[in-house]
């Protein structure tokens, strides 16, 4: 399902960062776990096809997302990538449907309000569909951004610390969510994280 | 949620300055607007109403003043002249026609003019009911005087002296009114027309028989004149001014003049307009940017889930447009409805009917300027929002 090879990376010209190889398939989970300036964050960026791997490949779900056009890398994206940034960033005009509703459309989708709401119910979050994110707390920002990641239905999910600004009960309730959503849409998810907390939940890490 | 509905949402969000860049937007665009509403009908209403004059002769003074009261009716007379001089010159060999006009009355507001059918002619007047004026102190009234002073055929009225309410010829036989012109947009609607005669004798005064005066002491106030040929613009004029107590005025000239000099304020106002639409523009760039910086993290959000560079960047650009084409329709709004309520003081002042329901061809000229702005003023922050590296600026935060 997705599958790297020699990925590296280099800094300002001379930092280099030569990445493992990384291969999983379909519903498997994995933490990877790195200190700050590790490069995980970068890792995730590549994985993501947010930025373009300067050496080595990166295939998800057989596309070799390193040999695509920007624009068609920016579809690709949309619409096999769900991704949930460690702080929560929303689009402040607009209220949590009307995120989701543009998410399904960047992506290509047709937009499906129920669907939408169906997935917010799931995450306990349904109450607050016509809110402003502006107005939720940290805890309902997390899930609406979880939503965000799951409404294209992608084949890969990827969290990057999704858990840092949490408490112990919010950070279980966020993995929990996160494990049965990724299991309930059968996508891989990659969890980026120097939260320890998370590290006996997750067999499969990699270390940066 | 498309891409319309977007820019609209993002600039409610920003609605204080939205607010004020429409409201900078639309000052602009109402004030180029009215400028040329008010112009295209003062020329189209002066033009109308030279009607081919060639020349005006009137008592000696300003030539422009002579132009303003004999033909458009707004000044007063610079005097009188005598009418022995007039008719020495109607039989000039350049001269092919000549109309008198004897003023000096008014009657509540609305000149009196002694004069010819052929004034009424000049103008392509018809009447609607009624005759024109035959004998003295027969009347026939301009369709705007007659609506407004109610009055209709058989009515009577005394003339006031000068043109200000007041002195009523009171102890003179009336005038009555025998006919009625159909509105025609020049400036017969706003007049009431006699012959001469009838002016001559409300201003001898009780008692004087018209007859004891000899015509060779009548007076008018002025004349128009049409040439034959252009000689007579030449040679004409000159012959008055030099050879005679009388003011040759040509309303080609004069008018030339008075452009000229409407023409000072006009660009001023043009520039202040100019200055207003450049300020808007600068708000709608400011407002942009500086939102753009706070939305930077929502741009790169939107590149995650699938939008490509272009799709961000006309985005930006639709608020600009946005902006542009609601202050072009609110400044369109308030410059006609402005005109409609202004044409009640302009008519009043200038005797003119204006409107506020006409709509040039500049004004759509104007739409795509506003366009062109409302594009220009959205282009950075549009590049800016084009050149969003999603990888920095979600690694920033």
């Amino acid at each position: 399902m997705i599958e790297t090879k020699g990925l590296e990376h280099t800094y300002d010209g001379n930092n280099k960062i030569g990445f493992p190889d990384i291969r999983l398939e379909k519903g498997e989970k994995m933490l990877l776990l790195g200190l700050s300036g590790s490069g995980k964050t970068t890792l995730l960026h590549l994985l993501g096809g947010l930025m373009k791997p300067q050496k080595g490949n990166i295939s998800i779900a057989g596309t070799d997302i390193s040999g695509l056009g920007s624009s068609a890398l920016d579809k690709f994206r949309g619409k096999h990538v769900g991704i949930i940034f460690q702080r929560p960033h929303f689009v402040s005009s607009l209220s949590v449907m009307e995120n989701l509703l543009l998410t399904q459309k960047l992506a290509g989708n047709s937009t499906n309000s129920s669907e939408i709401k169906s997935i917010l119910e799931k995450l306990n979050i349904a109450h607050k569909a016509n809110s402003s994110t502006r107005n939720l707390s940290q805890g309902e920002q997390q899930r609406v951004a979880i939503a965000r990641a799951l409404v294209n239905k992608p084949d890969i999910i990827l969290a990057d610390e999704p858990t840092s600004a949490l408490d112990d009960h919010n950070t279980n309730e966020v993995v929990d969510l996160l494990e049965q959503q990724a299991e309930a849409y059968n996508a891989t998810l990659i969890i980026v994280t120097h939260d320890t907390r998370l590290k006996e939940r997750f067999p499969k890490r990699i270390e940066l | 949620m498309n891409l319309l509905k977007l820019s609209w949402k993002n600039l409610i969000a920003d609605k204080w300055s939205t607010l004020l860049s429409l409201i900078l937007f639309a000052l602009g665009v109402g004030l180029i607007s009215l400028i040329l509403l008010i112009n295209h009908q003062v020329e189209d209403k002066f033009e109308k109403n030279l009607a081919g004059i060639d020349l005006v002769v009137g008592a000696k003074g300003s030539p422009l003043q002579i132009i303003l009261c004999s033909i458009f009716h707004i000044d007063f007379p610079t005097g009188n002249i005598p009418l022995k001089q007039a008719n020495g010159l109607k039989r000039h060999p350049l001269v092919e026609k000549a109309i008198d006009l004897s003023l000096g009355d008014s009657h509540k507001g609305y000149r009196i003019v002694g004069t010819t059918p052929d004034y009424v002619d000049l103008y392509e007047g018809k009447i609607q009911t009624g005759d024109l004026w035959k004998n003295t102190f027969d009347v026939t009234l301009g369709a705007t005087v007659a609506k407004n002073l109610e009055l209709k055929i058989g009515d009577t009225f005394h003339g006031s002296h000068g043109y200000a309410d007041g002195m009523e010829h009171d102890d003179m036989d009336p005038f009555k009114v025998t006919g009625i012109l159909s509105p025609n947009g020049s400036v017969l609607d706003q007049l009431i027309f006699t012959n001469k005669e009838s002016v001559w004798a409300v201003h001898d005064g009780h008692g004087t028989n018209p007859d004891s005066i000899s015509i060779d002491d009548r007076e008018i106030t002025s004349m128009f004149l049409f040439f034959r040929n252009r000689m007579g613009n030449v040679q004409l004029p000159r012959m008055i001014n030099e050879n005679t107590d009388m003011q040759a005025a040509s309303p080609a000239f004069e008018m030339a003049r008075l452009y000229n000099m409407m023409g000072q304020g006009e660009n001023l106002l043009r520039l202040l307009a100019l200055i207003i639409m450049i300020v808007s523009a600068l708000s709608i760039f400011i407002s942009l940017y500086k939102s753009l910086r706070s939305r930077k993290y929502e741009l790169a959000l939107m590149r995650v889930s699938g939008a490509t560079p272009g799709w961000l960047f006309l985005l930006i650009i639709l608020e600009g447009l946005i902006i542009a084409i609601l202050g072009y329709c609110i400044g369109m709004l308030l410059s006609h409805v402005g005109m409609q309520l202004l044409s009640g003081y302009l008519t009043e002042e200038y005797r003119y009917e204006f409107t506020g329901g006409l709509f040039l061809k500049e004004e759509g000229y104007m739409f795509l300027v506003a366009l062109a702005i409302g594009f220009l003023a959205a282009i950075i922050p549009a590049i800016m929002a084009f050149r969003t590296n999603i990888s920095e600026t979600l690694s920033e935060g």
